[in-house]
């Protein structure tokens, strides 16, 4: 059987306001194969936006081992995570966070001026990734010139123009009517069926949820037995 | 796309607040400039003084005269190559406004030009000037304002030497380069002499400085104690000096509002500073969740720090650059209406680098807090922030 893609092993996040200790997640052990695509669910504060930032590399645990791809992301330093993040990790955002000064095509090449790509290389990639979500006429538009859910889209594509070994999504969509998010949905299928991307997913909707292969509950802090 | 498109993207982002920035900056650096080229001008006779020239004026007080029999003495110092004099002789041309005043001295014909290469005078008039009397050379700077021609009388309404004096102009001199005063007017200390003999013979024989040249610059101390020596036991004692320390000596009077000057330029910097740096610290935060996104995708601290210095360097630079280049029509304007006040007010290469230097240090410096404080940011907390 092939190695997962994320193993997490007795994770634990405390964040510290003032002088108070407030443990988010306690003791997380999971493994997540590679083509998985998993829903994280449970209510507000459970502590799944938390597990998903430090799959992510965002954020850091206080002990636990987190090996991503066979790294141990745990132990990077800052400048190293940021390396690892740029080649490994696709994120889309509930609000889709693009730069209202760039273009769809500029906000999608955005990863790319990390890497040594030439121009024509970065191009090409840029225009694929708008492709895949259905985008490649709206290349030129600003993000304020698209709707809610051409907005995510061009996030997908920004998530998936490097190739990275996961995407993590979170509530992508969460800020979209019933159309545009069964199309994200859609969407993200299609990414975990045709292009075989791992894709954790935080989402408090049942029916976003229910797109994925696997959905784990957390409730405060706890991973939950299925 | 490079990033240096994101930060002129980001420059545009807020077009009003960045030109109005660009304008405060641009209004700064240009105050900057031409205050420094105000004490530029002021200085520029320090600045073109020889260091193998020395002036020996009386001790107490430069309107003191000193007798022209020191001339004989003076010349027989060990060192001393050649000695001549002038004289102060203002006067009154059409009338007392500042518009209407240039220098005027009375100067020993025969070798004082000779002294002073940087007044390059056509040989056949300088002969002119020697042979007559009543001749004067100007510099073009008076010349071209006053529309004169060679051959035309001057009239001049004496003051400290009363008469109606009148001066055919035999020659126009031009300065070797553009630290050269072109405003002044050379006549001949024996007219006035000749004349003082008959309407104030009290006043004849004397002159105003003795002008030394040295044979080496090294020497100047020791001649000038020695020249001092001379006349140490007299009734006109004399004091010797480089004629830049003699320069120098007008220029102190001013020395107040000179360094008043230079300090309100500074302080102009520094204000444009906290300026700048209100400026991109409400853009730094107003960005902070899009630096955070920038983090997510792998932009490290260091993009970071570029993004926003970069943008804090590109309104500074462009602000710097126009300001620099307001400087210039400004001294020329200033140079046209003030010729004889300021006769020699150009932008130095010293202030344009100076300003460019600044610009550069202002946009390092007003970035710094909001750079350092976008970068150390946690990428969590960063998403967390209201857009």
């Amino acid at each position: 059987m092939a190695e997962p893609i994320v193993q997490i092993r007795n994770l634990t996040k405390i964040y510290k306001r003032d002088s108070m200790e407030i443990p988010v997640l306690q003791n997380i052990t999971l493994d997540i194969p590679e083509s998985e695509f998993l829903a994280l669910m449970g209510p507000s504060g459970s502590g799944k936006t938390t597990l998903l930032n430090l799959i992510a590399g965002i954020d850091r645990p206080n002990s636990g081992s987190l090996i991503i791809a066979g790294t141990d992301i745990s132990t990077l330093g800052e400048s190293a995570l940021a390396k690892w993040r740029s080649h490994n990790v696709g994120f889309v955002f509930q609000f889709y966070n693009l730069l209202p000064v760039l273009t769809a095509f500029e906000n999608v090449e955005l990863p790319l001026l990390l890497t040594n790509l030439s121009k024509k290389e970065k191009r090409e990639h840029v225009e694929a990734a708008l492709n895949v979500v259905g985008l490649g006429d709206r290349m030129k538009h600003y993000p304020k010139q698209l709707s809610g859910g051409q907005e995510q889209r061009v996030a997908i594509a920004r998530a998936i123009v490097t190739d990275p070994t996961i995407i993590v999504a979170d509530e992508p969509t969460g800020d979209l009517d019933k159309k545009s998010a069964d199309e994200i949905l859609i969407l993200m299928e299609r990414l975990n069926t045709e292009f075989k991307k791992t894709i954790v997913m935080v989402t408090h909707d049942p029916h976003a949820a229910g797109k994925a292969h696997k959905v784990r509950h957390l409730e405060k802090g706890d991973l939950m037995e299925n | 796309m490079r990033v240096l498109k994101l930060v002129l993207k980001n420059l545009l982002r807020h077009k009003l607040r960045s030109f109005l920035t660009i304008i405060g900056l641009s209004c700064a650096v240009f105050a900057f400039g031409f205050l420094r080229t105000v004490v530029s001008a002021w200085n520029s006779g320090v600045a073109s003084s020889s260091s193998s020239r020395l002036i020996t004026r009386h001790a107490v007080s430069f309107i003191y005269p000193l007798p022209l029999s020191y001339r004989d003495q003076i010349e027989k110092v060990p060192g001393v190559t050649k000695v001549s004099y002038a004289y102060w002789f203002q006067g009154v041309y059409k009338d007392q406004s500042f518009d209407n005043f240039f220098p005027r001295y009375a100067v020993d014909a025969e070798e004082f030009l000779s002294m002073y290469p940087e007044f390059i005078i056509p040989g056949d008039q300088l002969e002119t000037f020697k042979k007559e009397r009543n001749a004067c050379i100007v510099g073009k700077k008076i010349m071209d304002k006053y529309g004169w021609k060679l051959g035309e009388i001057i009239p001049i309404e004496g003051d400290i030497y009363p008469g109606h004096w009148q001066f055919v102009i035999r020659g126009v001199y031009t300065g070797k380069d553009r630290t050269v005063d072109e405003t002044q007017m050379f006549l001949q200390w024996s007219y006035l002499d000749e004349s003082l003999k008959q309407t104030s013979p009290y006043r004849s024989g004397q002159v105003g400085w003795y002008a030394i040249q040295i044979a080496s610059a090294n020497d100047a101390a020791s001649i000038s104690e020695n020249v001092d020596a001379l006349f140490a036991n007299s009734s006109a004692k004399t004091k010797t000096e480089t004629e830049k320390a003699f320069q120098q000596s007008f220029v102190s009077l001013s020395s107040a509002i000179l360094t008043s000057l230079e300090v309100i330029s500074y302080v102009i910097i520094g204000i444009i500073l906290l300026v700048l740096a209100n400026t991109i610290i409400m853009s730094a935060r107003e960005r902070i969740r899009e630096y955070a996104v920038l983090k997510t995708l792998g932009f490290n601290s260091w993009h970071i720090i570029g993004l926003v210095a970069g943008e804090s360097l590109v309104i500074a630079m462009f602000g710097g650059c126009i300001g620099i280049a307001l400087t210039f029509p400004m001294a020329a304007a200033v140079a046209d209406g003030f010729p004889t006040m300021f006769p020699v007010f150009s932008v130095e290469p010293l202030t344009i680098a100076l300003a460019l230097a600044l610009s550069f240090l202002v946009g390092l410096l007003a970035a710094v807090f909001p750079a350092v404080r976008s970068a150390r940011i946690k990428i969590v907390d960063g998403l967390r922030q209201i857009g």
